[in-house]
């Protein structure tokens, strides 16, 4: 059936190249060519917004918390597939509450016959989680297939969050000193600004969304953090470019202008990382759906909006462009002057 | 921009070119591409949640071994004080991660001071260069002489147990016969296996859970076990159980006659008359004349085989032993004989290892993983591939060809650095196939733009190329910072994607500065078009 589909697909694309090698068919044009949306107005709407939800996200962490995942909780984490039939929760629910484990959780993943067993941590260190396991294999039985099988001990469990945090911290500084190196500092806070507003409201859709928080989360939101940046990027690229180009633009209607001409480029490279997501999400299977599903809301929900709203924007309260006249071109100005 | 030397263009082609054909090996059978030469056989290694197997990470014990070096100094201190014949009151005790002694003679510390350190080592052995020393010691007033380990000489220790435990360990897996385990070292107290294929490691970590450390001792008969729990315990000899169920007390000398470091082979085999599963072993020619001598002395006294301070049995001598070589009854069943020849012949664990984090991943979800990760590959392809049709038609189909080669180019890279492939690896080349044509996005909406500008066609593309350039390269080092820093903290899966999300940015910048600039700038050429269909 998929492959029917593929081939389908793989004919639809070679008539499609042949067609638009010729030429015969118009462009097609998402974004006009020429638009003058007046972003940083909005800047008076969207700040407010994006602080409001930002004081929303930090109390959703706060109160609701982030699910923790076995990576950075401890515990035990079975997958089981029933060796026919659908699987029966309820008696495997009875005989696995009986072996004195604490609270035993079951849930239903991907298809009828396959059941998702979590335990907590047991008290007692590495050894205990190990006991707990063999417990756990011994009352599930004959009846199921182990389909995978994970097990923390408290120690590794914080170490791995400890370092997943660092991580993510040692990640932006490393890119905010790029950035520094790059542009003026008032650039790289602008970007730091709108890097943190990124992972906030995230962890706050993970919070209200309670998916799993584990080591995956953490690869999520260093690549959400990554293509923002690239998108912020883009823009800064061009705001400098009319920065060094128009020294007498006033600075709302500069950035304007940079943000109407990336536009299209912001349109349509998120239309196809959608893409791509898309096909992840529906298709990837569930072992990495929570990973895709956050990245679909904070690369293309947060980091499009802030690229736009915030990291432009911001730039102005920054100082950015206050004394063109009298300063020279602060970077190297013969690499990029005009071709 | 848009000229290339001919030389230059060759350059560029032979690179994707070769990158591209290291991913050839991938399309063949495991066993053929074996019998190729060494260099070709490069090919892209499935992680463990693709092809299934089990993932341990076992922790050295680092109180155990300091343990162990403080008793190993107290027994060092009690003999040399002895043997100099100096008097110390109140025996030598472990107190605090050092051992004290109180000298009785306020004139015999000095000579004590000088006797103990003489037991004190340059780090490193003989060639040791640092100034460093193994144990300091110092007096500590009141006649106390303190003997203490420095963080590095204890360091150091834990260093040579690490690499100790990893050659042990290596034995005992290879003992299981399974395909390609790695072993690894982990950080300053860890070792990492990994063992694709096998589903349920119980068997693996029963084996590796076991110190072995196997040693011939007398059996204490000057008083009967339950005198001795009761308390009446002579001071050489100490209480230990029996190893198999139930647990029967036994008084057993502490002096060892031979310990599990002498021998030189063990099988598990049949009792001849008996028939039941045993262990049967030889030991070297230092161990053979040790048991020899010993056997001979004690004819018709117990002794006992002891394992990890359990007593496996306790046979009585009834001649003497003098051939090297013996056999181990204790109830054996055959695989539970079968794994004690194992922990033998691969040797002791210096320290005792536990499991602080286990993953399995049974093969079944495994190819259900590479079924939906490479059908969302396709999907996610064929999706953006059309897009980029639409989007900008004869554009869009040197796009397209570009993206083509970097997809192939980075199985061709991955494959050269041996890379694992994880599911989230797969993802990470979805990924880079959507914003890999972002750097043509880049380029061909700068070219729209300075079309609008009143450029004609071939300075337009000239300059969109030259703009766009710079500003892909900027985007594309802060993606890759932040896949750099997930691969350094990252492990198993989530380094997976950090590598193909790395290697994806590094090949997409290459297409973006050689390729795709190519390919254009062939079609100026031939076409010397007078306006752009973009």
């Amino acid at each position: 059936m998929t492959q029917t589909v593929l081939i389908g697909l793989g004919v639809l694309i070679a008539i499609l190249t042949v067609v638009a090698a010729l030429g015969v068919l118009p462009s097609l044009r998402i974004v006009p060519d020429e638009t003058h949306f007046d972003f940083t107005r909005f800047r008076r709407i969207s700040f407010p917004i994006s602080a409001a939800l930002s004081i929303v996200a930090i109390t959703l962490f706060f109160t609701h918390g982030l699910n923790l995942g076995i990576d950075f909780k401890g515990g035990t984490l079975l997958e089981v597939k029933a060796k026919s039939g659908t699987a029966d929760i309820a008696a495997m629910r009875t005989s696995l509450d009986a072996l004195g484990l604490g609270e035993v959780q079951l849930q239903q993943f991907g298809g009828p016959e396959n059941v998702l067993i979590r335990v907590a941590e047991q008290p007692g260190g590495d050894a205990a989680q190990q006991a707990a396991l063999q417990k756990l294999r011994g009352a599930l039985g004959d009846s199921v297939d182990i389909q995978r099988t994970e097990v923390l001990g408290p120690r590794v469990a914080g170490e791995l969050l400890a370092y997943g945090m660092l991580g993510l911290m040692l990640a932006i500084v490393a890119i905010l000193i790029y950035l520094w190196f790059r542009f003026e500092w008032q650039f790289a806070l602008g970007a730091m600004i709108a890097n943190v507003h990124d992972i906030v409201l995230t962890i706050g859709f993970m919070s209200i969304s309670q998916v799993d928080f584990d080591l995956t989360s953490i690869a999520a939101l260093l690549t959400i953090l990554g293509y923002s940046l690239n998108d912020t990027v883009v823009i800064y690229d061009r705001i400098r470019e009319m920065l060094r180009r128009y020294k007498k633009m006033p600075m709302p209607q500069l950035l304007n202008e940079s943000i109407n001409s990336t536009l299209s480029r912001s349109i349509i490279t998120h239309v196809t990382v959608t893409l791509a997501l898309l096909a992840l999400l529906l298709f990837g299977g569930h072992a990495i759906h929570s990973f895709t599903a956050v990245m679909m809301f904070g690369v293309v929900l947060v980091g499009t909006y802030t690229s736009i709203f915030i990291a432009a924007p911001i730039l102005i309260y920054l100082g950015v462009g206050e004394h063109r006249e009298d300063a020279p071109d602060t970077a190297t100005p013969a690499k990029k002057s005009k071709a | 921009m848009l000229y290339f030397t001919r030389w230059k263009a060759l350059g560029i082609i032979l690179t994707a070119l070769i990158v591209c054909l290291c991913a050839v090996p991938n399309f063949f059978p495991e066993a053929q591409v074996k019998t190729w030469p060494a260099w070709a056989q490069r090919r892209l290694v499935l992680g463990l949640d693709l092809q299934g197997g089990s993932y341990l990470l076992l922790e050295v014990d680092s109180n155990y071994v300091k343990k162990e070096r403080l008793d190993q100094i107290r027994d060092d201190v009690r003999r040399t004080l002895r043997d100099a014949k100096i008097g110390f009151t109140g025996g030598v005790t472990v107190r605090n991660d050092a051992v004290e002694v109180r000298i009785t003679k306020e004139t015999d510390v000095q000579p004590a001071l000088a006797k103990l350190r003489e037991l004190s080592q340059p780090l490193g052995g003989l060639m040791g260069s640092s100034g460093q020393r193994d144990l300091e010691v110092a007096d500590a007033s009141g006649g106390v002489i303190r003997l203490s380990i420095p963080q590095a000489a204890m360091l150091d220790r834990m260093r040579k147990t690490i690499e100790q435990s990893i050659q042990i360990v290596e034995r005992r897996v290879n003992e299981l016969g399974t395909v390609e385990p790695v072993i690894q070292r982990q950080g300053n107290d860890r070792i990492l296996v990994q063992v694709p294929g096998l589903q349920d490691p119980t068997r693996l970590k029963e084996l590796l859970g076991k110190t072995a450390k196997m040693e011939f001792r007398m059996v204490d008969t000057s008083v009967p076990p339950d005198q001795a729990q009761a308390g009446r315990l002579p001071p050489e000899s100490e209480l230990l159980t029996s190893a198999s169920p139930p647990p029967t007390p036994y008084v057993v000398k502490k002096q060892v006659l031979v310990a599990g470091g002498d021998l030189t082979d063990a099988q598990a085999s049949f009792d001849q008359r008996t028939g039941e599963p045993v262990v049967s072993f030889k030991f070297n020619t230092s161990g053979a004349r040790k048991f020899s001598q010993a056997t001979t002395e004690n004819v018709g006294l117990p002794f006992a085989i002891v394992l990890d301070n359990k007593v496996i049995s306790a046979p009585v001598i009834r001649e003497p032993i003098t051939g090297g070589q013996g056999q181990i009854s204790g109830n054996f069943t055959v695989q539970s004989a079968n794994d004690l020849a194992i922990l033998l012949r691969a040797g002791a664990l210096p320290a005792p290892l536990t499991v602080v984090e286990e993953r399995t991943v049974g093969p079944g979800l495994g190819q259900d993983s590479i079924e939906k990760g490479e059908l969302a590959a396709y999907v996610g392809s064929i999706l953006v591939v059309v897009f980029m049709l639409v989007t900008y038609r004869l554009f869009g189909v040197f796009a397209n060809i570009a993206v083509t080669i970097n997809v192939a180019m980075i199985f061709g890279l991955l494959s050269l650095l041996n890379a694992t492939l994880t599911l989230p690896g797969i993802a990470g080349i979805v990924l880079t196939v959507g914003i890999a044509v972002d750097s043509n996005v880049l380029i061909y909406e700068r070219i729209r733009e300075e079309l609008r500008g009143g450029r004609n066609a071939i300075s337009a593309i000239d300059a969109g190329f030259k703009r766009a350039l710079a500003t892909i390269l900027d985007s594309n080092i802060t993606t890759f910072i932040a896949a750099a820093v997930l691969f350094y903290i990252g492990t198993g899966p989530v380094r997976g994607f950090a590598v193909t999300l790395g290697i994806g940015i590094i090949t997409t910048v290459f297409t973006a500065f050689t390729l795709t600039r190519l390919i254009v700038a062939w079609w100026v050429r031939w076409k010397r078009p007078q306006s752009v269909p973009i």
